[in-house]
């Protein structure tokens, strides 16, 4: 179910002193099975694309196109799009509302009319995909830490199974090892088949699980590639204020100290180069 | 769809108006309704809607924004002109139909009470839409001071409404990304009868409560942090003065009360 964005431009406010223009000229296609990474600096437009791909948002204009129909024609039935394309918000835990985990979890299927036995297995499963403890289940969600109360707002958006995951820098604010974990699952998602667009900052992470990486500036697309594509132009990235990951910080640095390497992309190929340069071979795993 | 509120929201333009001092724009809004209520005929309307044009030139402002403030009201509107229509004792029978009858006096007393309604919202909205939340406060804080001397909280009321006014678009923000991410696991807010849109309204209230207490308890704690303690000894950046163009307004409000008075 790949969603094709033509010409799309949005503005906050039109015809008022408030107006904004948020986005120019948006046009890319997100493919199935991409691993997608929206990137880019604070106030780029990356939260305002992400809510058009699920129709919270109307294009000023362009289309916006789901399996080859226009989400936002006459008629278009919203819930079932909205099944399909799933969006967890920045600060997810926010959302949270029932009195008990299971209940919060089951708000979205419950929406999409499940009830009885199919139900609960939805529920049981989503949990269970965001490697939460088992006795959180029953508990309030309000009891949980923030990076727990994150996971459980995953799960309210993935007990919906949809196609596409539009996740809003889901990482944002945690801990270290909550980063680390909550990165772990979008990774398993995204190999369980669903298509996933995520926004983040962290380069890192972009690096390491991100099959395609679109960077925008100033609501507008400024390049579009595999990551290695992508961070190869570490200049022109840090231009428009953005970070490049760690490994290729290094491998720019040992360059510009006259270590002759190749671009690199993983720690694994760094590693590799460094070691072909000094004339030696790795040994051990490193 | 909740940022379509224009009631109270400041409009960012420099103008005569919007520099003027806010305690002086305040007391011009007294006065402004002592003229409203002052002209007792329906001609008293002409020089207060005379004024209303010229004071949103003066102060950069499309008329149509201020008339989109009036759209709330429309349905208090609707009800006092027929109310006043047909329940006006008179003698001079316009209309008259069945028991339903319509008087001259009914008429005109059902036109003059809607404007005051029409021309009092106006001239509030000539305020808020000219004066920033902050300097509204400030001004309201600077009158109510000889208050204070009989133990009227001026400063803790002014403070009060400050906060509460700089808080008004950050819930609307909260509540319209909560309502979206609600919407986004199906929740529907805009069907089924009333009980059923009450329910709905559960996700939505729930984590906003949650979040402005959790707001409240961060500011009590930014605002300790920075040694608030209350009014006592506190100075400002910003030294109200009267100028000028403070007294030019005061002379144009004088003329208009003086107006309404005479031709009412």
């Amino acid at each position: 179910m790949p969603i094709k964005i033509e010409h799309m431009y949005h503005t906050y406010q039109p015809g008022t002193p408030f107006k904004s223009d948020a986005l120019e000229d948006i046009d890319f296609t997100i493919e199935d099975g991409d691993l997608l990474a929206l990137i880019g600096h604070t106030g780029s437009g990356k939260s305002t694309l992400a809510q058009h791909l699920n129709g919270l948002l109307t294009p000023t204009a362009g289309r916006v196109l789901v399996d080859g129909q226009d989400i936002n024609r006459k008629g278009a039935d919203r819930k079932a799009l909205r099944q399909r394309v799933g969006l967890l918000f920045q600060y997810a835990e926010y959302q949270l509302f029932e009195e008990t985990v299971y209940k919060d979890i089951a708000f979205g299927p419950r929406n999409q009319g499940l009830t009885g036995d199919a139900l609960d297995a939805r529920v049981r499963s989503a949990f269970m995909k965001v490697h939460l403890p088992a006795d959180a289940l029953e508990k309030s969600p309000f009891e949980l830490s923030g990076g727990q109360m994150r996971r459980v707002a995953l799960a309210g958006v993935v007990a919906m199974e949809p196609e596409v995951l539009v996740l809003d820098e889901p990482i944002a604010g945690l801990d270290p090892k909550g980063r680390d974990e909550l990165t772990d699952i979008i990774h398993e998602l995204h190999r369980g088949g669903v298509t996933i667009v995520l926004i983040s900052h962290n380069m890192d992470d972009v690096a390491r699980i991100a099959t395609r990486v679109a960077v925008l500036e100033k609501g507008r697309l400024a390049m579009l590639g595999t990551p290695r594509e992508i961070f190869s132009r570490g200049d022109e990235l840090e231009a428009m204020g953005l970070d490049v990951p760690q490994t290729v910080q290094l491998c720019r640095r040992l360059r510009a100290g006259g270590m002759d390497l190749p671009d690199c992309l993983t720690a694994e190929e760094l590693c590799d180069a460094i070691c072909a340069a000094k004339g030696g071979t790795r040994r051990g795993n490193a | 769809m909740l940022k379509d509120i224009t009631l109270g929201q400041y409009y960012p333009v420099r103008s005569f108006v919007h520099e003027l001092d806010p305690r002086v724009k305040i007391l011009l809004t007294v006065a402004f309704i002592v003229a409203v209520f002052v002209g007792g005929s329906l001609w008293a309307a002409i020089p207060i809607t005379l004024f209303i044009i010229g004071a949103a030139k003066a102060a950069n402002l499309p008329l149509k924004l201020l008339l989109k403030g009036i759209k709330p009201l429309r349905v208090i509107l609707i009800f006092t002109f027929v109310l006043n229509l047909f329940f006006t004792p008179g003698d001079t029978v316009l209309l008259q139909a069945w028991k339903v009858r319509v008087t001259r006096e009914g008429l005109t007393t059902a036109c003059r009470f809607s404007l005051r309604l029409v021309f009092l919202v106006t001239g509030a909205s000539l305020l808020t839409l000219t004066t920033q939340p902050v300097a509204l406060t400030d001004g309201m804080e600077r009158l109510m001071r000889p208050l204070a001397k009989i133990g009227f909280p001026a400063h803790e009321l002014a403070m009060m409404m400050s906060i509460a006014l700089r808080f008004i678009p950050t819930l609307l923000e909260e509540a319209d990304k909560i309502m979206k991410a609600q919407m986004a696991r199906g929740a529907d807010f805009e069907s089924g009868n009333l009980i059923q849109r009450a329910k709905a309204m559960v996700p939505l209230l729930v984590p906003l409560f949650v979040s402005a207490f959790r707001r409240a308890g961060d500011l009590a704690m930014a605002m300790e942090a920075r040694c608030y303690h209350g009014g006592q000894g506190r100075t400002r950046l910003r030294v109200l003065k009267v100028g000028k163009n403070d007294y030019i307004a005061c002379a144009v409000m004088a003329l208009l009360i003086a107006a309404a008075a005479v031709v009412g």
